[in-house]
């Protein structure tokens, strides 16, 4: 067995008491003392941090210094559209493979500081970064630069209903981000941090890139606050699934077009025609056209039984028309929640269906997502 | 009554021939907050180590096994609206099920508390 890999917060979140777990071939916190259900509600509730430094964090930028070469070159890569990036925009996307399967699905944000616009932040996930890096290397035609952040930034989120209000003390600056954007800013003297008002968790908050140097002391400065309790992934699995959002991996894989997966949302109209110029166009187009193919929906159990991945999905008449993707106990929701492919026919708010849990059918219905409300500040 | 536990964590508490079945202190703190928990039909015959219920905290379901066999008699219903009582008294009032026992010598090879308790600490 491989050595798992330590953030730079390990030993903080074992003096905290953390659960250690491997994931994605680091040790990470799945809980802490104040357990998946605590935490999950004490982030809706206020603010909860993540320690999210097992994602990738890279830059693209070109030699000519313009941000039209580096958004062409990615342009290439991701459905969204990246030329039309404001300074200081983000925008969520997916690497796609040539059959249009999902290879990982990212942040991308356009640098907003002054003498940086021209370049390029990405965020993705731990499990696929080397891979996307290799991904990227291959194909970003010369003259375009991709710069591996991982061995000097560390990653957190604050996320919750008093998130910025907590960050707003260290800096109000915070305050003018609005969802989905991006800026540069420090939060004490002399810590300076990527942030972006996004997360994963339906509420509002952020996400900071932090140096190494600087994390434990920034962590030790959120968690001074008396809204901050520390997150773990246990709840961070919870909050994005009550959501609806997409966990690679569960939700998307090599072989789930972005279109199958519900996310059309993240493809602005240019960029749906096949001749879009980018890894996978042709499947974007086709599943558009094809109302065959397989939809993700939200599936709501009745009755307390989680429904866990692989679950089996039939219709009424006991045939398999799909299986469930994520799925257990959403604490906001109050009950059972999960999502899950289901053939285009059935995807209707609504629909009865039934789930094979250990044997038994039991009854579910088709929802619309998400579990629990958005919060998303959007000014 | 006498108490016995399984290396699987669960607990047995035997009357004559009346066992009352459920999951120690320690499995309920290791599974975290439990959710569900999915039980027997009463009159189901079950043999030693098998599925006698399932519990599901919010991460995993887990199964819990027959530490010894018998008939189920009765299970504990509380535990369908109120499942946190599975963490909140395991050893009590968080029982999952009673059962008829039907061969007490299967009770031989079951730690007693305070084995129980050294096997715990060895983990």
């Amino acid at each position: 067995m491989t050595e798992l890999k330590h953030t730079k917060l390990h030993s903080t979140h074992v003096a905290l008491g953390a659960k250690m777990v491997p994931f994605a071939g680091y040790d990470m916190p799945v809980q802490y003392p104040l357990g998946v259900l605590g935490e999950h509600k004490h982030t809706r509730a206020a603010a909860g941090l993540f320690d999210v430094s097992h994602m990738g964090q890279c830059f693209i930028s070109a030699e000519d210094g313009t941000f039209e070469t580096a958004a062409k070159a990615l342009e290439k890569l991701v459905p969204a559209s990246i030329q039309d990036l404001e300074p200081g925009q983000q925008r969520y996307s997916q690497f796609l493979n040539e059959d249009g399967g999902t290879l990982d699905d990212l942040m991308i944000s356009r640098l907003g500081f002054e003498g940086h616009t021209h370049k390029l932040y990405l965020v993705v996930n731990a499990g696929c970064k080397d891979a996307d890096y290799a991904h990227m290397r291959k194909h970003l035609p010369e003259g375009v630069t991709l710069d591996v952040k991982d061995d000097t930034l560390s990653l957190l989120a604050l996320q919750g209903p008093k998130a910025v209000e907590v960050l707003a003390r260290l800096n109000p600056a915070v305050k003018d981000l609005v969802f989905m954007t991006h800026t540069d800013l420090p939060l004490t003297q002399t810590i300076w941090v990527h942030i972006s008002r996004s997360g994963y968790t339906g509420e509002d908050g952020c996400e900071i890139s932090v140096k190494h140097d600087d994390v434990i002391a920034l962590t030790k400065l959120l968690l001074a606050e008396p809204e901050v309790e520390m997150i773990g992934l246990g709840a961070r699995d919870s909050l994005r699934m009550e959501a609806g959002l997409c966990l690679y991996g569960h939700e998307l894989d090599p072989s789930v077009s972005p279109i199958e997966a519900g996310l059309i949302w993240s493809i602005q109209k240019h960029r749906r025609s096949a001749d879009a110029g980018y890894l996978g166009a042709a499947r974007v187009a086709s599943d558009l056209a094809d109302k065959t193919t397989k939809r993700l929906v939200g599936i709501q159990p009745e009755g307390r039984a989680p429904a866990r991945e692989h679950t089996e999905i039939q219709d009424m008449d006991g045939n398999v028309i799909g299986e469930i993707t994520s799925g257990g106990f959403g604490p906001t929701a109050g009950g059972p929640v999960a999502m899950g492919y289901v053939a285009r026919k059935f995807v209707k708010a609504g629909t009865p269906v039934q789930l094979i849990v250990r044997g038994k059918p039991r009854p579910a219905k088709v929802v619309k997502m998400p579990f629990a409300p958005h919060n998303y500040f959007r000014g | 009554m006498s108490i016995h536990f399984t290396e699987d964590h669960e607990w047995i508490a035997v009357d004559g021939d009346v066992g009352i079945i459920g999951i120690s202190d320690y499995a309920a703190k290791a599974l975290g907050d439990v959710v569900f928990v999915e039980l027997p039909d009463v009159g189901a015959e079950m043999g030693k180590g098998d599925e006698a219920a399932v519990v599901e905290s919010v991460k995993a379901a887990s199964e819990v096994y027959a530490p010894i066999g018998g008939e189920v008699t009765e299970v504990n219903g509380a535990l369908e609206d109120e499942p946190a009582k599975v963490n909140e008294d395991p050893q009590g009032d968080g029982w999952f099920l009673k059962i008829k026992i039907s061969d007490a010598d299967e009770l031989e090879g079951l730690m007693d508390e305070a084995a129980y308790k050294t096997y715990c600490e060895g983990l």
